[in-house]
């Protein structure tokens, strides 16, 4: 038998999987899918202070192994997330699940975190400064390491619950921004959030976005995301939770290898709905095939 | 492990100037209405590709799509025998229960096809059916004869005038006790602009996931945002914001 929990920051997973912020909604859904008690956790979709509709669409690019996304932070809201999606996942999901906050000033962040810190349905929460689909607001707070930890210092001080800073990749070194987190207060990090990118339409010469630029995300970007992870667990001693191009089991391993506690899998989960309850089942299987016994025990285990 | 159906093409046919009509044996048991779609995993391809179900019985399904890009072209050279992975049963699809007795169906290119099993649908109720096809040209034309074989009303515009009435699906005006549309943005429009009383009209937008997960594809309504996957692709007319 071997072990697949992990430990994150005191909130025990039956195993590391799980689905990323954006690509699963608000969870209850995919139970169309199966039973999404299989799961680690589940990253919900980012919520902001006041609902959103997001950017124009299309929103949505095809590129070669991945996708380019501006949604732009679609939700209904704080409240509305807390009065009805959060008793809605209650009910079918028995697990704890990470909030992810987002937000367009300090006040608006920590506004939003403090509401859902009181949830008995979140586990943890993911502080996203790093969103590249929104003006003033995301990635503009995650690539200055300053505002990185005034942030995160605002949010700390108002949550109980372990707080995670998701991070941005586009930066020249993720390092920076990881110690400003740190420094601030976060008891972890999450990452990486999506390479900002962008695709032209040959017939229109245009942008195919309506926003024109988006962040890529899928299979393409995981040697990116494992550079990253890998740097992060060196340079800042903190919990990470390692994301990015996830697509299989053997990923997650090796994710965890880099030095992650826990992986997200995000845009995989958008071509098959199925992926995070395959990844799971084929962990013990993978698990036994490179002689692991126990998950917990190989976190940053690439590392000499 | 593999989740998700597994379907084996069964007839892949050119019917139309880049228009093929593809025949896929399996699981058909998550369709419940006309007017739902598909997704389709395609090799080399990241993204899955939508596509409207056109009719279905309990062994297959049938689809028809328009070679506009890679996924279909590849698409349009699967030979039979071909086994592709689908999503099925993905949006909400036409309700048949406003329809009155003389409903109108109103297609333009492909979004001629989900009307099919619309049509057939609504004439095993015993309604009245009359369906407006509209095209560009006449070598773009079908399923003019699938319609008629059904009992419906058919009238075939062009906007070219190669074929049948010349201009747009609104140069003729059939009588109606209802619309029900699908087809480009701006044939919608034109439509709804067109015709007072009750209607539902399908939508296209670029998707992520197909299945409301990714919001991709939202769009506004007069009851909130919606994702055009899950929560339509049909809207009421009351409920659309141009």
């Amino acid at each position: 038998m071997v072990d697949t929990k992990v430990v994150l920051s005191g909130l025990t997973l039956d195993n590391p999987v799980i689905p990323a912020s954006g690509t699963f909604g608000f969870g209850y859904e995919f139970n169309e899918f199966y039973d999404i008690n299989v799961l680690g956790s589940i990253a919900l979709k980012g919520t902001t202070k006041e609902g959103r509709f997001g950017n124009p669409t299309p929103r949505i690019a095809e590129c070669t192994e991945g996708l380019l996304n501006s949604v732009g932070l679609q939700n209904p809201g704080v409240r509305k997330v807390v009065e009805e999606e959060l008793p809605k996942l209650r009910k079918t999901f028995r697990k704890k699940a990470i909030a992810n906050v987002g937000g367009f000033s300090v006040e608006e962040y920590v506004y939003t975190a403090a509401l859902l810190d009181k949830e008995e349905a979140i586990g943890l929460i993911e502080l996203n400064v790093s969103c590249p689909n929104v003006h003033d607001g995301g990635m503009s707070f995650g690539v200055d390491p300053l505002k990185v930890e005034e942030v995160t210092r605002a949010v700390k001080a108002a949550v109980k619950k372990p707080l995670y800073v998701k991070l941005t990749p586009n930066v020249t070194d993720i390092t920076e921004t990881a110690l400003a987190a740190k420094r601030g207060g976060a008891d972890g990090l999450s990452l990486i959030n999506t390479l900002l990118g962008m695709r032209i339409d040959l017939k229109k010469r245009a942008p195919v976005l309506a926003n024109k630029k988006g962040g890529f995300s899928g299979r393409a970007v995981f040697p990116v995301a494992v550079r990253m992870v890998y740097e992060v667990y060196e340079a800042a001693g903190l919990p990470i939770i390692g994301m990015g191009g996830v697509a299989c089991a053997e990923d997650v391993l090796e994710m965890m290898l880099a030095g992650a506690s826990a992986v997200e899998v995000g845009a995989e989960n958008l071509v098959n709905p199925y992926a995070c309850r395959e990844i799971v089942e084929d962990l013990p299987r993978v698990m036994e095939k490179y002689g692991i016994t126990s998950l917990q025990n190989i976190i940053g285990g690439a590392h000499g | 492990m593999k989740n998700s159906d597994v379907y084996t093409v069964t007839e892949n046919k050119n019917i139309a100037k880049n228009v093929f009509r593809m025949t896929l044996a399996g699981d058909t048991g998550r369709i419940s209405a006309a007017g739902q779609f598909v997704n389709i995993k395609i090799d080399g391809l990241f993204l899955r590709r939508p596509v409207s179900v056109c009719d279905y019985n309990e062994r297959e399904i049938v689809i028809v799509y328009k070679v506009v890009g890679k996924g279909t072209e590849k698409m349009s050279k699967m030979p039979a025998g071909t086994t592709l992975d689908l999503l099925t049963g993905l949006g909400n699809g036409y309700d048949l229960a406003p329809s009155g007795e003389k409903p109108l169906l109103i297609g333009g290119g492909v979004g001629v096809p989900p009307l099919y099993n619309l049509a057939k649908k609504l004439i095993a109720a015993g309604k009245e059916v009359s369906v407006i096809l509209g095209f560009n040209a006449a070598e773009e034309v079908f399923f003019e004869e699938e319609f008629r074989a059904l009992g419906a009303k058919v009238f075939v515009t062009t906007a070219d005038g190669s074929y049948g009435i010349k201009g747009f699906v609104t140069a003729v005006k059939p009588e109606h006790s209802y619309v029900y549309a699908c087809g480009p943005e701006p044939m919608l429009k034109a439509v709804y602009a067109a015709y007072e009383g009750g209607g539902q009209f399908s939508f296209e937008e670029r998707m992520g996931c197909g299945f409301g997960a990714c919001m991709g594809c939202t769009c506004k309504t007069k009851y909130g945002s919606k994702r055009v996957c899950k929560d339509g692709p049909v809207l009421f007319k009351e409920e659309i914001v141009w």
